[in-house]
């Protein structure tokens, strides 16, 4: 059961040789994709079965928590210090929620990962090899899914569930269009394409997205069982 | 589509001048470089003063995680690499596009030297800052342990946790802490002195003498039209 952790890049130095006992699993997703859906109903079945589960997600340490959106907001930071500062959050939320949980044996659900950060700098010009050493020190995942929604549809259900577009979401300081919808329209593009990108690189299992939460949860929860169905057998 | 491709550049052309110093504190390079500015201004020459982990914004974002006392070498290198970028992004290099003399009181090199003390990995740590321009001069403050030591002591005898390195479970003590953590320090600035080429001031000289060296090799880089303004009475 317990096994070596074992990073992209570059090691938090004293955690280089750090056992682990959960397993770690990442739902990656634009937002309005269903993921905090997706997760709840995973937890509660991997509960019933018995598995203790820890919920993770970026943006949601105590080091810096809201103070990064409120300088968002007020347009003061540069593109690589935003970068930096989330880096600085992520490696906060990995080093005292993510690999603690992982080494008591707690199955970990993150909500998002370095993939979405990499994706959101992609874009924005930021170089690749630069973010993929930033993020060396991330600790690679058991399982990856990216929930891949149709932009078309993606904007629906954003209406649906805001009835107004983010403006982060919508990538409006790419200053893509005038128009928010267009605009919100390229930039998901242009991210989904970073996912694609990305895929093979990460080994992120694509789940079509379009389909109804039920159906997309039975896909997800059978994929997940088998996986650790699979890590019994062995 | 106005889909924004601009790439991190790694030398782009500055009409200005960065000038760097770097050293252990209490090594004098403070000093210097506040006397450099004020000859500059003197001048009538354009400066810009920098200083290391200085970025109000970032001060503000951070200030509740530093209160924790809860930061890892990665969180602390990566909060530092914030408040440079802040600094770059904001001030040093739309600075130096306009002209300026930018002076900078460290720079990525003080991140090397501490990140890699606290067990970063060294081509992790430079690769983050690869954005970083190459300054035109590095003045690197050489001065004995001892000496370093005694000049911070004898001014401010309470240590801060970080600052004294009392993260790294060197001693118990902050003040033997602090001793041996410079030393560390100042192994790793040797070894950058030699592959970044720094200029080499010893710190043991007296101020004014400090203050000459610096200057005429200050001189000789200014570029002929900012070196033009020397004279002029109105400040740009």
């Amino acid at each position: 059961m317990t096994r070596k952790a074992s990073f992209y890049g570059h090691a938090i130095p004293y955690l280089e040789d750090v056992e682990i006992k959960g397993r770690f699993i990442i739902i990656e997703g634009p937002d309005a994709s269903g993921r905090s859906t997706q997760i709840e109903l995973l937890t509660s079945k991997l509960e019933a079965d018995g598995h203790a589960v820890l919920n993770a997600g970026l943006r949601r340490s105590e080091l810096i928590g809201q103070g990064i959106l409120e300088a968002k907001r007020s347009f003061v930071l540069g593109r690589k210090t935003i970068s930096l500062f989330y880096a600085a959050d992520f490696a906060d939320q990995l080093e005292n929620k993510i690999i603690p949980g992982l080494r008591s044996g707690y199955v970990v659900l993150s909500d998002r990962y370095i993939y979405t950060l990499m994706a959101r700098e992609a874009v924005r010009g930021i170089s690749r090899s630069w973010s993929r050493n930033l993020y060396g020190f991330a600790l690679k995942p058991d399982l990856v899914f990216y929930l891949d929604v149709d932009p078309n549809e993606l904007v629906h259900r954003v209406f649906k569930k805001n009835s107004y577009l983010d403006y982060y979401e919508s990538g409006t300081d790419l200053r893509l269009s005038d128009n928010m919808l267009e605009s919100f329209g390229i930039y998901q593009t242009l991210l989904r394409r970073e996912f694609q990108r990305m895929q093979k690189r990460y080994n992120i299992i694509s789940i079509d997205g379009n389909r109804s939460i039920i159906e997309i949860n039975q896909d997800l929860q059978k994929r997940i069982d088998d996986y650790l169905a699979n890590l019994q057998n062995h | 589509m106005a889909y924004n491709k601009n790439k991190i550049k790694k030398n782009i052309p500055t009409k200005g001048k960065l000038i760097v110093v770097e050293g252990i504190d209490g090594s004098g390079k403070s000093t210097q470089l506040r006397l450099l500015e004020k000859w500059l201004i003197s001048r009538n020459i354009p400066v810009f003063f920098t200083e290391w982990n200085s970025s109000e914004t970032v001060k503000q974002i951070t200030r509740k995680g530093k209160k924790r006392g809860s930061l890892t070498a990665i969180t602390f290198s990566l909060l530092h690499a914030t408040d440079f970028a802040d600094r770059y992004e904001r001030n040093i290099l739309p600075l130096l596009h306009a002209g300026y003399v930018v002076l900078a009181d460290r720079y990525v090199y003080t991140a090397f030297a501490r990140d890699i003390v606290r067990g970063c990995n060294p081509t992790w740590v430079k690769k983050i800052y690869e954005f970083a321009i190459k300054p035109e001069i590095v003045f690197y403050f050489k001065v004995p342990i001892d000496i370093a030591v005694d000049r911070i002591l004898a001014g401010r005898p309470t240590l801060k946790y970080y600052e004294a390195g009392m993260d790294l479970n060197l001693s118990n003590d902050p003040y033997e802490s602090y001793r041996i953590f410079q030393s560390r320090i100042i192994e790793q600035y040797e070894s950058l002195s030699l592959s970044e080429n720094f200029t080499i001031v010893d710190g043991t000289m007296e101020i004014e003498e400090s203050q000459k060296f610096v200057r005429s090799a200050v001189m000789k880089l200014l570029p002929p039209n900012i070196a033009s303004t020397v004279g002029r009475t109105t400040r740009p």
